[in-house]
């Protein structure tokens, strides 16, 4: 249980607020307070034609990894939302393996 | 049942105990609008009270997945700002919120079934009028209502049918089809379906389909696409997340994509890069269209569309390359007085390469329902049809398109020319905040009116300022319903979950009303009943639709090669000649150019220079952000909250020289197209390097729900429509809402008094 992590594959997350929302909805968050938050990295040009334009995820204190959806065998609500499929929660072994597969991740330890 | 149809295979029916709750699966459209319907599980307590909608992880259009706009919906449907029963307001009354007076349904029918008999009995079934919105699910109601009563000016609030309209037109009159991209979606098995190819190429054309979800395609399929390995050419003035990951970006001054079309084309025909097979088998008026891309020189091009003449042939290259190229294209191209030539343009690109009905290319989609045009025209008498309003003034409005003009409407209202109009029934649009243009002139025209009925979830500027009755609507877990809107349709149902109150849906309320007006023409005593005749084709009924759904209809690829595109059974395609036209006789035979040719946008720094001296910025309207739906979800606390201001977003070096900064209230002050008038609206200022120093963009729908009812609630101040003219080009479908001029100024006390 104290071993979950978040694993982020922040190549292809779109900032499309979708884990924020599900967050504060599922856990009656009031607006400003978020259990997941994403950040802008970007926009901005360099070398004529390339962009530098990310979005990065983070779990906040208020983040309980949805224990009981897990428990109820289900996705927690902000993975099941991604709208790009980009974040992951699992057993922080197993996903530091994962990690080591494809660049552009990021793995979170709360 | 039809045994052709794939169905997903469930553990449990659509309806199920989960401990103390009840889970219901369906779609989620709408309201609050959409044009999608992504799949979702609404749970209830036994009562009938919502408690959350998540994404059905089962749903194969969806996966799982939901835009914010969805997750928030418990917070939409127990809004304060819901309407929770009919309500009346003298006419006299009009604009004074405190005027209303709650009645029953059956009062509100009653006064409605009077007046606009009233109206049918001394000026004719044309005089009421009927308007429609986007995105909530309604054409085929609202047309039967229309068409039953016996009124042939049913339409959208939207000036030249200026969204997706004109390229499906434009495709018709081509290819005798409408074309979307292939992300596999016509598919129960999705990405994993043998005969599907993921695209090489994805060409984003004047869409962000990330965050639009428009026209029936959840924006991410591109991001699952790209994850497989497509590649990525973007048409867009902003530099998107999408162009940010581009192979080729063309950032487009507003307006100029015909040419750039024009020229890729050009490219191809040069470079020999065009599929010689498939235009020689299935296209015609390929000498005609070379000859006239040849006017199209990258070069020229490039320097009045503010591009590099190099990224137009390294994206003509790479589009021409591609084995499956999808041309993901977006609401820009109908938004120019010129439309249809924009659309022919960029159609073309997908004919001469071959991308046509393939896999990872471009696919007919499937329909249960072919809604576009309504349903039930045949319950319109004949010498009722020859009085819509539009044909006369447009030759597209006699061919196939079944709804009446806007233009021509605001006119007849103002004029009584060539009769009078009395009457307004105003269903899922709010037409002085979005969709329709010149706020101002429209309501002082709507004023005019005897009789206006408002049918609308929330109170909006529209009709606290012009409704006599207001009918509450509910929301799609509240109403069962059918999903058979734009894109590749699916049976797929809306299921009711949760108790309405004293709502009624869009389709009840027609069903009902229809009943009244024209007992024949709605033969059906239960909405349910009404779904089950639409599904008739599909040997289904509604309740078994809902057991059985999401279900997807039997799809092959290369149709024109097996005859199955032709009602003859002929192999080719559905137009005159059989084949691809890319010189179009069908657009001759309405007097329109018969193959595309770049117009300038009718306000532009090349068309209007003096104009552009005093209005130094080329103004874009309509960028779409996470959080909205047109001039929806304002009401909604989380997300407002994502982006809760109208803003402009202008470059570093823009904000520099007008010498105003982040955050900052702005006016945008510009020309309403060439009519010498001037008017302006409210931005704050959003400083982005993502766009050119000479263009500015902002997002449109603007009010405040908060704001004050006899202000209403501050549209005036803050919708950018007013910039535009009623009136549109020459085919009457496309009209400029994307490519205007403005200057922008601080918002002062001295100024401000509005
Ligand atoms: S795992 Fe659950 S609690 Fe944590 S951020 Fe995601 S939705 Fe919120
Ligand atoms: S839901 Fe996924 S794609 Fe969207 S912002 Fe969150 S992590 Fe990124
Ligand atoms: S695109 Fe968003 S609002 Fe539309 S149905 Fe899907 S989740 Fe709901």
């Amino acid at each position: 249980m104290s071993n979950r992590a978040m694993l982020v594959d922040y190549e292809w997350c779109t900032g499309c607020h979708s884990c924020e929302l599900s967050c504060q909805m599922k856990n009656n968050l009031p607006v400003g307070q978020f259990g997941i938050k994403i950040t802008e990295i970007g926009p901005w040009q360099y070398d004529d034609k390339k962009w530098q334009y990310t979005y990065v995820p983070m779990i906040t204190d208020q983040c309980n990894m949805c224990a009981d959806r897990i428990e109820a065998g289900k996705m927690p609500l902000c993975v099941q939302h991604c709208q790009s499929g980009c974040i992951e929660i699992g057993d922080v072994e197993q996903l530091k393996l994962k990690m080591t597969n494809k660049s552009k991740q990021l793995l979170i330890q709360p | 049942m039809d045994d052709q149809y794939i169905f997903v295979e469930h553990d449990k029916p659509f309806r199920y105990e989960d401990g103390e709750t009840i889970v219901t699966r369906g779609s989620a459209w709408s309201a609050p609008g959409c044009h999608l319907g992504c799949g979702v599980l609404i749970r209830t307590d036994k009562q009938g009270n919502l408690i959350d909608v998540e994404g059905d992880p089962d749903n194969p259009f969806n996966q799982g997945r939901l835009c914010v706009r969805c997750i928030a919906t418990k917070e939409a449907v127990q809004s304060p700002y819901r309407l929770q029963y009919p309500m009346k307001r003298d006419k006299a009354e009009r604009g004074n919120p405190d005027a209303w007076q709650e009645i029953s349904w059956d009062e509100a029918y009653d006064t409605i079934i009077e007046e606009f008999n009233n109206v049918k009995e001394n000026y004719g079934a044309e005089a009421v009028t009927f308007w429609e919105g986007t995105g909530r699910d309604i054409s085929a109601w609202i047309s039967r209502l229309a068409w039953s009563f016996g009124s042939p000016n049913f339409l959208p609030s939207l000036n030249g049918l200026a969204c997706y309209g004109p390229r499906v037109y434009g495709c018709f009159t081509l290819s005798g089809s409408f074309w979307v991209g292939d992300y596999s979606q016509q598919f129960a098995d999705r990405y994993d379906n043998p005969q599907w190819k993921c695209p090489e190429v994805i060409l984003v054309w004047g869409n962000n389909p990330v965050v639009a979800n428009s026209d029936g395609a959840f924006g991410h399929w591109a991001t699952d696409c790209m994850k497989r390995g497509s590649k990525l050419i973007v048409v867009d003035s902003r530099c998107t997340w999408l162009a940010a990951k581009a192979e080729v970006w063309l950032q487009v001054r507003p307006g100029t994509d015909a040419a750039v079309a024009l020229a890729m084309a050009n490219v191809m025909i040069e470079e020999d890069l065009y599929d010689k097979e498939f235009v020689e088998l299935w296209c015609t008026g390929l000498d005609e269209y070379s000859a006239n891309a040849a006017n199209y020189a990258p070069e020229d091009v490039a320097e009045y569309a503010w591009v590099d003449a190099d990224d137009i042939r390294a994206a003509a290259r790479m589009y021409a390359a591609a084995d499956g190229g999808v041309i993901q294209w977006g609401v820009v191209l109908d938004q120019k007085d010129e439309a249809i030539p924009s659309c022919q343009a960029v159609a073309a690109l997908m004919m001469i390469t071959g991308n046509i009905d393939n896999p990872g290319g471009m696919i007919k989609p499937p329909e249960v329902l072919m809604y576009l045009n309504g349903w039930g025209a045949e319950l319109l008498p004949e010498e009722q049809a020859a009085k819509k309003l539009g044909p006369n003034k447009y030759p597209f409005y006699n061919a196939g398109v079944a709804v009446a003009a806007a233009d021509v409407v605001i006119e007849a209202i103002e004029t009584d020319q060539p009769y009078p109009i009395k009457a307004a029934w105003i269903q899922t649009t709010n037409l002085l905040a979005c969709m329709g243009v010149d706020p101002e002139r429209t309501l002082e025209a709507f004023k005019k009116l005897d009789f206006i009925v408002g049918v609308d979830p929330y109170m909006n500027p529209t009709l606290q300022a012009l409704a006599d009755i207001m009918l509450p609507v509910c929301m799609f877990p509240e109403r069962s319903g059918i999903r058979c809107g734009d894109g590749c349709q699916r049976i797929e149902t809306i299921n009711k979950a949760v108790d309405p109150g004293n709502t009624k849906s869009d389709m009840q309320i027609n069903l009902e009303l229809g009943k009244r007006f024209n007992p024949e023409g709605w033969p059906w005593d239960t909405v349910e009943e009404m779904f089950s005749n639409i599904y008739g084709s599909t040997g289904l009924t509604f309740e078994e639709a809902q057991a059985a759904a999401p279900g997807y209809m039997p799809f092959e690829y290369y149709k024109y090669k097996s005859g199955k595109l032709r009602p003859d059974g002929s192999p080719g395609f559905n137009t005159p000649s059989g084949r691809l036209e890319l010189w179009s006789g069908m657009m001759a035979s309405f007097g329109l150019d018969p193959l595309p040719i770049y117009k300038e946008p009718s306000v532009s720094p090349y068309s209007t220079p003096e104009l552009y001296k005093d209005f130094p910025l080329v103004l874009t309207t309509g960028a779409r952000r996470w959080n909205t739906f047109h001039a929806e979800n304002r009401q909604t606390p989380h997300l407002r909250a994502m982006h809760s201001e109208p803003a402009v977003q202008m470059h570093p070096d823009t904000a520099a020289s007008l010498g105003v900064s982040e955050g900052e209230w702005v006016w945008l002050e510009g020309p309403k197209g060439t009519t010498g008038d001037v008017a302006r609206a409210k931005r704050v200022v959003e400083i982005t390097p993502i766009i050119d120093p000479r263009v500015v963009s902002t997002d449109h729908g603007w009010w405040h729900p908060e704001g004050d009812p006899k202000k209403l609630y501050d549209v005036m101040d803050l919708n950018i429509n007013k910039l535009m003219p009623w009136g549109c080009g020459p085919s009457g479908i496309g009209a400029n809402y994307k490519s205007l001029l403005c200057r922008i100024y601080k918002v002062e006390e001295r100024n401000s008094h509005v």
